[in-house]
């Protein structure tokens, strides 16, 4: 079937199974590889992206559902020359270590901000609960999305 | 010189950071070549046994695939790392679950698992072994004479322990510890793609640590001279061990499946599959005797020291010598024998884990010392202060610890920032009246860096430094970062030596057809050993362009680049290059097992708070403070993540991550329901370095990476015992381990009350 959804601004038309799993859409359709496989399960939120506002895990979604969303990707949150303040202060902070785990977790903060521009630590360890990182033991994390809360104006 | 802004300890950024945060970071799976084919692997189902047939179901287009077998392997049917018992595929036998059988290829990923399905195997079942009390029994031989892979004795002085000293001890103090199987759960899962042609040879990309280990696994498995066989390492998305030896497994089987295919092959594994499938820590079973002092003094110690290999040999060797060398613990023993050894099971292999045997032997010590203490009656903190190794001391394998050792001051710090004996204090007060049982624990470490004995001198690592056409310094060596910060320390130390800024340097994508071999990416010798080779280079560059005399004394990077594209112009090619060069005073005797056992040794004291709930059993690590001396921090950012990551995975390791056998297949293979701490999970880290330089690093820096691992699993059991008044000697430790042990302990106590009772009426 054909899908069209809006994925980082941009309308675009698919032709898919309905049942293919968001993620291959997103990878091998779109060649959109910054959103990752971790766990295929939904556990690990590796493949985190954002559909109508709502962060969901892209391999348990069938692109069907994705008819008419808005999404978006890794790929969709820096500008042309520049960095996304989330972006710079994974950066900066040591949020990011093997990376496999950052873009989703990217977008998880991006979504946590956007809900608690100013989050407690407790907000912060419950909005990343769903994203799974083997290396930083998460403290640098929650550093970045704190200094990123810092810098973000609230609307 | 211009340039003297320091570099070195400094928090310069990932180098390949921006790549990471944006997704445009391209892991093995992100790539597609043209024509490219997918792999699967048939899989044994059984532990061991004899394969009678293999049919293929009727159902398959068989003809649109290519399935590889043992018979298709042009050379040795073996990935050799210590030996060459493992098969590259199994031929008549299989000795594990989920051991190779069979390789299949198809340009349709999606046509795979049904295929696998579809491959019919029937086997002969054979008597299989799980543990390592079945297998040391000797009732079922499945490896060799007597199922033993390794054994190492270790003597303090090469002399036993004398008789009396266990007769004029005031304590003799004994106790057994056991650790299970622990998960590496890289994000990314073990993958390849393989490429291969008759004129050119083979080129494999991918995931892994070790792109030379598996140059030297293809050669063996294709027959081929090492210059035929490539190996390109991708952005590898975590590794800590589970990609150091695994990779040369997969990649001669992706390699096999190009070769008949005709075609570039993908292999890369799911979760399911990498679970069941690849290495893990090795189990392991320690019993330790000691003779102690009504002062708290060790007087002497006999240690046996255990571990389950699995079905092949693989690394179990360099992992039990890791081990063995670490069970000592940070402190002197007049008179100490370790027997160790490495057993077989029909476990899929055991294989390299961040920490490789250390963190074994470390939680079996360091829960010991805390018997010691309640034995003796004396603080925990106290019994481990009188007998610390120092300065001038020598280690039980008899090395000279000459480089300045001060525990003593780490304990006192760490006590203090932690507030540990005030919170002691109060828990102790707190407890009786509270459902939730709050505890404080210590543990004390060292941990070796580099390659174990002479390991080094044999690895003979080179690093090469070049310029490159517009006089950029680029480093070229086979150690590869994934998320530990190869990249960026090696780019820091090269820019601090060379007086450039942090950005000017470049570092190669390590390929083997480019870099030069500087070892593997394991044993915590990244940084220090090739560390203080780039720093080699990087001297030995500049000292080239300097006497050419287009570089002067005081430079700017723009003479620098001026100079180098000068030197260019007149020679075509700069190149610096380094081999390591043994510390003449640095020796270790294999046979004897003694000597200097590593270059330098960190060490660290380390603090766990936790609560128990005694409504449902479960414990939450509240508060850790992290205290080491890891020489000079190269990178505070990195070093601390390092540390915390660390951290992290050691309380995965003693609450959460459990490896659940059913005869011989792991039976939770899947993030579902194998636990890994969440972010909700980990407490406040309070991580702290005193920096003392060392002489083998570069800037004075040591090893650092597999330190975080071996302190919290006992630090946090130290911290229930203080909380639940129960010693408990295993990990991982569950809620309902703790339930069990609890529930028996009030009953007991019920029990004693009602026959007080009893009596008293």
């Amino acid at each position: 079937m054909t899908i069209i959804s809006t994925i980082n601004g941009e309308e675009r038309a698919i032709e898919a199974p309905p049942m293919k799993r968001l993620l291959d859409v997103l990878r091998e359709d779109l060649h959109l590889t910054g959103t990752k496989e971790g766990c295929g399960e939904g556990e690990c939120g590796a493949c985190a992206v954002i559909v109508n506002g709502d962060l969901v895990n892209s391999c348990l979604v069938p692109v069907l559902q994705a008819d008419g969303a808005q999404i978006t990707t890794i790929e969709g949150l820096a500008g042309e020359q520049r960095l996304h303040p989330i972006q710079q202060c994974f950066l900066e902070e040591g949020g990011a270590q093997c990376g496999i785990c950052t873009p989703g977790m990217i977008l998880a903060t991006h979504h946590l901000l956007q809900h608690h521009p100013q989050p407690t630590l407790v907000q912060i360890q419950e909005g990343l609960a769903g994203n799974l990182c083997r290396c930083t033991g998460y403290a640098r994390i929650f550093k970045a999305v704190q200094q990123a809360a810092n810098l973000i104006p609230v609307p | 010189m211009a340039n003297q802004r320091q570099i070195v300890g400094q928090p310069s950024p990932r180098k390949e950071g921006a790549a990471k945060v944006t997704g445009r970071a391209r892991y093995v799976d992100d790539l597609t070549l043209p024509g490219m084919w997918y792999g699967a692997t048939v899989r044994s189902a059984i532990p061991r046994g004899r394969i009678v047939s293999i049919t293929f179901g009727p159902a398959i287009p068989w003809h649109e695939f290519t399935i590889v077998s043992a018979a298709d392997i042009p050379g040795e049917n073996a990935i050799v790392h210590v030996t060459s018992d493992q098969p590259c595929l199994a031929s008549g036998r299989v000795n594990h679950v989920a051991e190779p059988i069979l390789l299949l290829a198809h340009p349709d990923r999606a046509a795979l698992p049904a295929a696998v399905a579809a491959v019919n195997i029937a086997y002969e079942e054979l008597p299989a072994v799980f543990t390592i009390e079945d297998s040391e029994s000797g009732k079922g031989i499945i490896w060799g004479e007597d199922n033993t892979f390794k054994t190492f004795l270790l003597q303090k002085d090469r002399q036993p322990v004398p008789d009396e000293v266990w007769q004029r001890a005031d304590f003799i103090v004994e106790g057994e510890y056991r650790t299970d199987a622990q998960e590496q759960l890289y994000i990314e899962n073990n993958g390849v793609i393989a490429e291969y042609s008759t004129t050119e040879g083979i080129t494999v990309r991918g995931s892994m640590q070790c792109p030379y280990y598996l140059v030297e696994a293809l050669a063996h498995v294709f027959r081929l001279p090492a210059e035929k066989c490539r190996v390109i390492q991708t952005e590898t998305g975590g590794a800590f061990g589970g990609k150091e030896d695994f990779p040369s497994v997969i990649g001669c089987h992706a390699a096999l499946l190009a070769m008949k295919s005709g075609h570039p092959v993908k292999l890369c594994y799911d979760r399911a599959e990498d679970m069941a499938a690849t290495t893990k820590r090795h189990p392991s079973r320690t019993r330790i005797r000691t003779a102690v002092s009504h002062d708290g003094k060790l007087l002497a110690g006999e240690i046996d020291f255990t571990i389950d290999g699995g079905a092949y040999v693989t690394l179990s060797p360099v992992v039990l010598s890791r081990g063995t060398i670490h069970a000592p613990g940070p402190y002197h023993w007049p008179h100490l024998t370790v027997r160790a050894k490495a057993v077989a099971t029909n476990i899929p292999p055991h294989g390299a884990f961040r920490g490789f045997g250390a963190p074994q032997s470390i939680f079996a010590i360091e829960r010991h010392m805390d018997k010691i203490a309640h034995t003796l009656g004396l603080a925990p903190e106290e019994v481990r202060r009188r007998n610390f190794l120092t300065t001038g001391d020598r280690t039980a394998t008899g090395q000279l610890l000459s480089d300045p050792v001060d525990l003593d001051r780490l304990l006192t710090r760490a006590l203090e920032e932690s507030g540990y004996h005030a919170k002691r204090t109060q828990f102790a007060k707190e407890n009786p009246g509270s459902t939730i049982k709050k505890g404080i624990g210590i543990a004390s470490f060292f941990h070796g860096a580099g390659f174990t004995g002479s390991g080094e001198r044999r690895l003979a690592s080179v690093v090469t430094i070049e310029l490159t056409p517009a006089g950029q310094p680029r480093i070229l060596v086979s150690s590869t970062e994934f998320g530990q910060g190869t990249n960026t320390i090696l780019c820091q130390i090269a820019a601090e030596t060379l007086h450039l800024p942090y950005d000017d340097i470049l570092i190669a994508q390590p390929d083997t057809s480019v870099v030069p071999n500087s070892g593997p990416t394991v044993a915590s010798r990244t940084a220090m050993v090739v560390g203080k080779l780039v720093e080699r280079a990087a001297q030995k560059l500049l000292s080239i362009l300097m006497q050419s005399g287009h570089l002067p004394e005081d430079f700017t990077p723009e003479d620098f680049r001026r100079a180098a594209i000068i030197y260019l112009g007149l020679h075509g090619e700069l190149r610096s290059t380094v081999e390591y060069e043994p510390v003449t005073s640095i020796f270790w005797d294999d046979e004897r097992f003694s000597g200097d056992a590593y270059p330098a040794y960190a060490w660290a004291v380390y603090i766990a708070e936790v609560a128990v709930d005694t409504n449902t059993y479960t414990a939450q690590v509240t508060d850790f403070h992290a205290l080491q001396e890891v020489g000079r921090v190269l990178n505070p950012t990195l070093a601390t993540g390092q540390i915390e990551g660390g951290i992290a995975q050691g309380i995965g390791y003693a609450l959460y991550e459990k490896c659940i056998w059913q005869n011989g297949t792991l039976a939770n293979n899947q993030m579902t329901n194998y636990i890994i701490p969440t972010s909700a999970d980990v407490p406040p880290m309070h991580v702290s370095f005193e920096e003392v330089p060392c002489p083998h690093g570069p800037g004075g820096a040591k090893g650092i990476g597999e330190l975080p691992m071996d302190g919290p699993a006992p630090a946090i059991l130290n911290a229930i015992e203080q909380a639940t008044g129960i010693a408990f000697t295993q990990i991982p430790l569950l809620p309902e381990d703790i339930y069990e042990r609890m529930a028996a302990a009030s009953a007991q106590a019920i029990a004693v009350a009602l026959t007080t009772a009893e009596t008293a009426a």
